[in-house]
């Protein structure tokens, strides 16, 4: 047999047709930066209208980016579920079956998913990023309160709100791989992003306050702060946390996938 | 060529595949047959690297399923159930999975031709018919063109035209010399298609025999009063015969022969009657074998 060995480009492009050939993603897309921007404009105009009754702590505490780029965590659902998607349909539908006859080696099919999900990832997380900042910089700059991208550790901000919801996909990619159940893989993202913090809460002030900045979300989401806040750690390492548990998913994932029976 | 050597599949204690050594070769529709349950299944899994073999091997062209370089050219596979996303048409399915062993794009609308899906390949397959989505999976099969084909229960869900069609094109994929190792728990499907026949039960390979070597020929029967007699008459004319407790069974006769001949003899004859003994029988009976077989070996 002197046939030509199939390759990694050749499973990206193959999952790349099978992304776009579903309605989900353009759906997730679109709602992606509709909520986000949508989310950032309405809760920069709520912190302004209400600016002239906030106490002086409140208004020192103001992070024109952080807030501005709010937004981004209801965004983290909707890419949260592109990610989930990618493989968890697969297995509900038995096309995990065909997939994996035309792509044997399981770690380059997983990985060539990975890679679609992170492009597709990025440039929506990006465009939802930029979006939401200057639209809600436009909203504060009703009062002045407005932040430029050529501040300084702004375009690291916004850029970063980018990177985070990339990390985002991907870890609910590793999720999906593992649970492989859409509704039990959204669940357990969401649970842990959006439920986890409430444990901080409920330990004693100083405990918690340093175990919240390492929860995923806080560690996340460090990256869209331009002050120094005593809520989360350093933007890049925050991120790097953030970065830590999501290679932890998909190490996992990528185990699990190679084992198991389809 | 697919060969399997000791090939053990155990699910979470309950052995599907057991010890199972069969080969199947080019030329020649072979048929994988079984009732449900019987490891069929899990075989055509394993050969995949779906699922992974306990124990065991199984070699596709001499190599594991997953170091084939490009697979969907060396084997083409219908899996027993639907294995597409409803959400995506028939075109896309097919397009992602030349996509993926550079297969060229025109491919997909020969094979479209091939199933006849061409109608109504832009649709979504979640609208399909159970026959449609069958032809999808064949129309998946044949992409890569490949040498070895493997069909998990293909007449599901057709229409007695569809099966008509399968059939043919199976029988056509193997007289071009290609592999085609077909599943089925219908015996007179199996008896209409095969040339080659692997019998699996209880996750045993029961037999690996030619399809005329499986199914006795067909025969006429014969009881006498005089058996005996009868049976040196017979003997007398190089006829092949089996005498069984209370008859004769004579090979490659007509009734007439055998009557004609009795005729002759003055030998008195009770029962005169041709047996054309189907796969069904063979089945039962080999079934029945490894049923007793079993409580033997305790």
């Amino acid at each position: 047999m002197t046939l030509r060995r199939a390759t990694f480009a050749e499973a990206v492009a193959g999952e790349w047709i099978k992304i776009w050939t579903v309605r989900s993603t353009l759906w997730s897309m679109f709602s992606t930066v509709v909520v986000t921007v949508g989310l950032s404009s309405l809760l920069a105009l709520a912190y302004t209208l209400s600016y002239d009754r906030l106490g002086f702590r409140a208004r020192l505490a103001f992070d024109p980016v952080a807030y501005g780029l709010a937004g981004l965590n209801f965004g983290v659902i909707t890419l949260g579920v592109l990610g989930v998607l990618a493989v968890s349909t697969e297995f509900s539908s038995g096309l995990m079956r065909t997939s994996l006859s035309a792509v044997p080696r399981r770690s380059r099919l997983l990985a060539a998913k990975a890679v679609v999900v992170a492009v597709i990832a990025l440039v929506v997380g990006l465009i939802s990023s930029f979006a939401a900042f200057f639209a809600s910089q436009a909203v504060f700059s009703m009062r002045r309160l407005g932040a430029g991208i050529g501040d300084p550790e702004v375009l690291r901000a916004v850029t970063g709100g980018g990177l985070y919801l990339t990390l985002i996909a991907l870890i609910s990619l590793g999720a999906g791989a593992i649970v492989r159940h859409t509704a039990g893989a959204i669940t357990s993202v969401l649970g842990v992003l959006f439920v986890a913090p409430i444990f901080g809460v409920f330990l004693p002030e100083d405990w918690g306050r340093t175990v919240q900045k390492f929860l995923p979300p806080a560690a996340g989401s460090a990256i869209l702060t331009t002050r120094e806040t005593p809520f989360t750690l350093p933007p890049w390492q925050g991120f790097g946390v953030f970065a830590g548990y999501t290679a932890l998913v998909l190490v996992v994932a990528f185990v699990l996938f190679r084992r198991r029976d389809v | 060529m697919i060969s399997a050597s000791g090939l053990t599949k155990v699910y979470g204690g309950k052995t599907a595949l057991d010890h199972a050594d069969f080969t199947v070769r080019p030329g020649v529709v072979t048929g994988f047959l079984g009732p449900n349950g019987s490891g069929k299944s899990t075989a055509m899994r394993l050969i995949l690297n779906l699922d992974r073999a306990t124990s065991g091997s199984v070699t596709v062209n001499g190599r594991p399923y997953r170091d084939l370089p490009a697979p969907l050219r060396e084997v083409g596979a219908l899996l027993e159930a639907k294995a597409w996303h409803g959400g995506r048409s028939a075109y896309n399915h097919l397009r992602f999975l030349a996509g993926t062993n550079g297969i060229p794009r025109r491919r997909v609308r020969e094979v479209l031709d091939v199933v006849g899906l061409h109608d109504v390949a832009a649709k979504r397959a979640k609208g399909y018919s159970l026959g449609m989505g069958q032809r999808l999976g064949i129309a998946a099969a044949l992409l890569g063109d490949p040498a070895i084909l493997m069909f998990d229960e293909p007449v599901n869900g057709l229409d007695p035209e569809g099966i008509l069609w399968i059939r043919r094109l199976m029988q056509s994929l193997a007289a071009e010399g290609r592999t085609v190792f077909v599943s089925s728990h219908l015996m007179s499907e199996m008896a209409l298609t095969a040339g080659h026949l692997i019998v699996i039960g209880r996750g045993r390979i029961l037999a690996d025999t030619p399809m005329a070597d499986f199914v006795p020929a067909s025969h006429v029967r014969v009881r006498s009063p005089d058996l005996a007699a009868l049976a040196r008459a017979v003997a007398a004319e190089n006829w092949r015969a089996r005498t069984t407790a209370d008859a004769l069974l004579v090979y490659g006769v007509t009734p007439a022969d055998l009557g004609d001949l009795a005729y002759r003899h003055g030998i008195r004859v009770h029962e005169l009657s041709p047996v054309h003994p189907s796969l069904e029988e063979a089945f039962m009976r080999l079934t029945a074998e490894s049923v007793e077989f079993h409580g033997i070996d305790g």
